[in-house]
């Protein structure tokens, strides 16, 4: 990967979270679960990287750990913040403090990440009183105008959380992420509790902010359709590790990863032709993975080589980069 | 919808109102549909639309108080039963009495949604399908009812189901389980299976293992499936007919090809132009505007017209529209088709 960064908001090397498995009465760890497992990673500044994977897959715990949410297990983030590129993870707390205005993060469930016993404003204006910035009237402009921004009515400042639908939680909660005027943000799931009809106004509004505030956005999503409409480049993560990452429609249409293929046909489409492929079985346990690629036991394509060697990510073509042994010979199907 | 002799299951006008302190909160507002043999009928709708009770009102699942029904007739055509041209009114039997428990699984089986909390955790998966079946088979022993058990999760697709039929739900996984349910819903062969969102919670490769599992089942024993999603891709994959729901009424129901290619009603247009598409052109997304409004205030008129962009000022606020057939075998409830309009 080119090490041009100028261009990279976020660079992510290596990067490990191990959660220790505890048994017995003395809780001793008897194994890791690697959550995320050697991950390395640019994210280009205003893009969105849209990070795609099924449940276990390891991509929330990956977005946390890049924002210092969870201490890694090894590894490192580098953020370039106005210029200077900063190794996260190096930082103590107070100069994390600083930073970390400048990263903030949308949650999935819009029913318990927002502060129940808090107004709207309350809110929305509490990274700001975290932090020390701006005096009250500045605080409740700043409010009245994000809420403005997010699609509601002044007068949702003064109520509380459990009187607002989900889809207007969402909003109260993109924000308050918002009003600290951060660089890069990460979106876990940010819309999959919601309706269709709520969801596109959602996804369409933070489409808009991220042009307004210049965002680098990692957009975490199950949802290949909705990442497909928000991301620019598209990450696919299996079992802790990222399996194929390019540009939107070359992942899409010239798909080189086997468990992409499988992900994409299994997606259901409007009025299309059912042909499916169906994985057998399920992921492996991230506790005890196998010896050589981590998809090997559900590949419908693996070789003798692909239980016994892991295949790096690797590049090629057109910034498409693939952790497949024969992500060359393999002529592979995307959507269409 | 033109009715013939396999028609097995007819829901006529149901009403189902929920008497609550707070109001009436109507959650089925005046529904028709019916199932057919060897046919599925897909249930599309948003959170809140009325669809889970439509499907649990079949087999008298509503709690009740505080939810009724106050009108229409569920009619299950019941072809062994000699009397009344084997024609049994759901709606007016006991809901704890011996005949609708004759007709749960015995001859409607119902998938639900949550895999994890429909399952009882003390029991083994085993012990809770092998259930089903004593209770419904007085014929068997256990010993029969647990190789039966053994063989129909087999069917299901659960490797290993002989030492499998040992383990309680939490060792499942989320697939797995759902496996398990659609086996204790199949075990004394129903004609009518009811999928309440059966794999909203599952991941898209699992996902399309399950719908080609209930595809494979229907072809192999020609069962009327009735299946209620909030994904309109997942019902256009597997289902024959759709009914759209809004607000407990049906807006909008067609063979499954008109409803998407030639949408009718704004709603179904509204819905199909909201959702993020993975193949084709990428198009900006058309959200619905505003929000589905409180079920205890509703409009008084159409269910869609405060968020409709075709409304028609003092008539879809004030009336509601009746459901006509607009084209053949396509109907909606919008008045933008009426005559007087045009």
């Amino acid at each position: 990967m080119s090490h041009n960064n100028s261009r990279v908001k976020v660079e992510i090397n290596n990067l490990k979270k191990y959660f220790p498995v505890k048994k017995g009465f003395l809780r001793k760890a008897v194994g890791h679960l690697k959550a995320v497992n050697d991950v390395s990673l640019r994210i280009k500044e205003r893009e969105t990287l849209g990070l795609v994977g099924e449940s276990g897959c390891g991509k929330s715990t990956l977005g946390r750990t890049i924002i210092k949410l969870y201490a890694p297990t090894d590894g490192e983030v580098i953020f370039n913040n106005n210029g200077d590129s900063i190794s996260v993870y190096d930082l103590g707390k107070k100069e994390m403090k600083k930073v970390r205005q400048n990263m903030q993060m949308i949650f999935q469930d819009p029913f318990s990440s927002l502060n129940e016993r808090m107004t709207v404003m309350d809110n929305i204006i509490e990274p700001l009183v975290c932090n020390n910035i701006g005096n009250k009237k500045v605080r409740g402009d700043r409010a009245a105008s994000l809420l403005k921004q997010v699609g509601l009515r002044e007068g949702y400042l003064k109520r509380y959380p459990h009187s607002l639908s989900g889809g207007q939680r969402q909003r109260v909660g993109i924000a308050r992420a918002l009003s600290i005027k951060p660089k890069f943000v990460v979106a876990d799931e940010p819309v999959s509790g919601l309706d269709v009809s709520v969801q596109a106004q959602i996804l369409n509004l933070l489409k808009e902010l991220q042009s307004e505030y210049k965002l680098t956005i990692l957009f975490i999503s199950h949802d290949l359709g909705v990442i497909r409409y928000i991301a620019n480049r598209i990450a696919v993560m299996y079992t802790g590790k990222i399996v194929e990452i390019a540009k939107r429609e070359k992942l899409l249409n010239s798909t080189k990863h086997p468990y992409t293929e499988a992900l994409l046909s299994s997606v259901p489409k409007l009025g299309a032709k059912k042909d499916r492929i169906i994985l057998e079985g399920t992921p492996p346990d991230p506790v005890e993975l196998p010896e050589g690629c981590i998809f090997s036991s559900r590949c419908l394509y693996s070789q003798d080589i692909c239980y016994n060697e892991s295949p790096e990510l690797t590049k090629q073509k057109g910034d498409h980069f693939v952790a497949c042994h024969f992500s060359d010979s393999l002529d592979l199907r995307g959507i269409n | 919808m033109s009715k013939n002799s396999d028609v097995v299951l007819e829901v006529n006008n149901l009403k189902i109102h929920f008497f609550t302190d707070e109001g009436t909160v109507k959650a089925v507002n005046g529904i028709d549909f019916y199932l057919e043999k060897g046919k599925t009928l897909g249930i599309i709708g948003e959170s809140g639309c009325g669809k889970s009770v439509s499907a649990h009102s079949i087999l008298r699942l509503i709690p009740s108080p505080p939810g009724k029904i106050v009108n229409g007739e569920i009619i299950y055509h019941d072809s062994s039963l000699n009397k009344d041209n084997g024609v049994v009114h759901i709606e007016q039997l006991n809901k704890k009495g011996k005949e609708i428990r004759n007709i749960r699984t015995n001859k409607i089986g119902i998938v639900f949604q949550e895999p994890m909390s429909s399952f009882c955790p003390h029991y083994t998966i085993g012990h809770q399908v092998a259930e089903a079946i004593l209770i419904h088979n007085d014929e068997l022993n256990k010993e029969q009812a647990h190789e039966k058990t053994v063989e129909l999760l087999k069917q299901v697709g659960i490797p290993k189901a002989a030492d499998r039929i040992n383990d309680y739900p939490h060792q499942f996984s989320g697939g797995m389980r759902q496996r398990a349910m659609i086996a204790m819903a199949l075990s004394c062969d129903p004609e009518i299976l009811i999928a309440d969102e059966p794999t909203t919670s599952l991941d898209v490769t699992v996902e399309a293992q399950i719908l080609e599992l209930l595809e494979d089942i229907q072809a192999e024993r020609g069962m009327a499936i009735m299946l209620i999603s909030h994904n309109l891709a997942v019902v256009s994959e597997v289902a024959d007919w759709v009914a759209v729901m809004y607000l407990g009424k049906v807006m909008e129901k067609a063979p499954v090809g008109k409803i998407i290619n030639n949408p009718l009603h704004p709603y179904t247009k509204g819905l199909i132009s909201s959702i993020p598409k993975l193949e084709g052109e990428l198009e900006e997304l058309q959200p619905i505007k505003g929000i589905v409004p409180n079920p205890i205030d509703m409009p008084l008129g159409c269910p869609f017209a405060p968020r409709c962009e075709r409304k028609v000022s003092d008539l879809c606020d004030k009336e509601v529209p009746a459901e006509i057939e607009i084209k053949p075998q396509h109907y909606a409830r919008c008045f933008i088709y009426s005559e007087e309009v045009e």
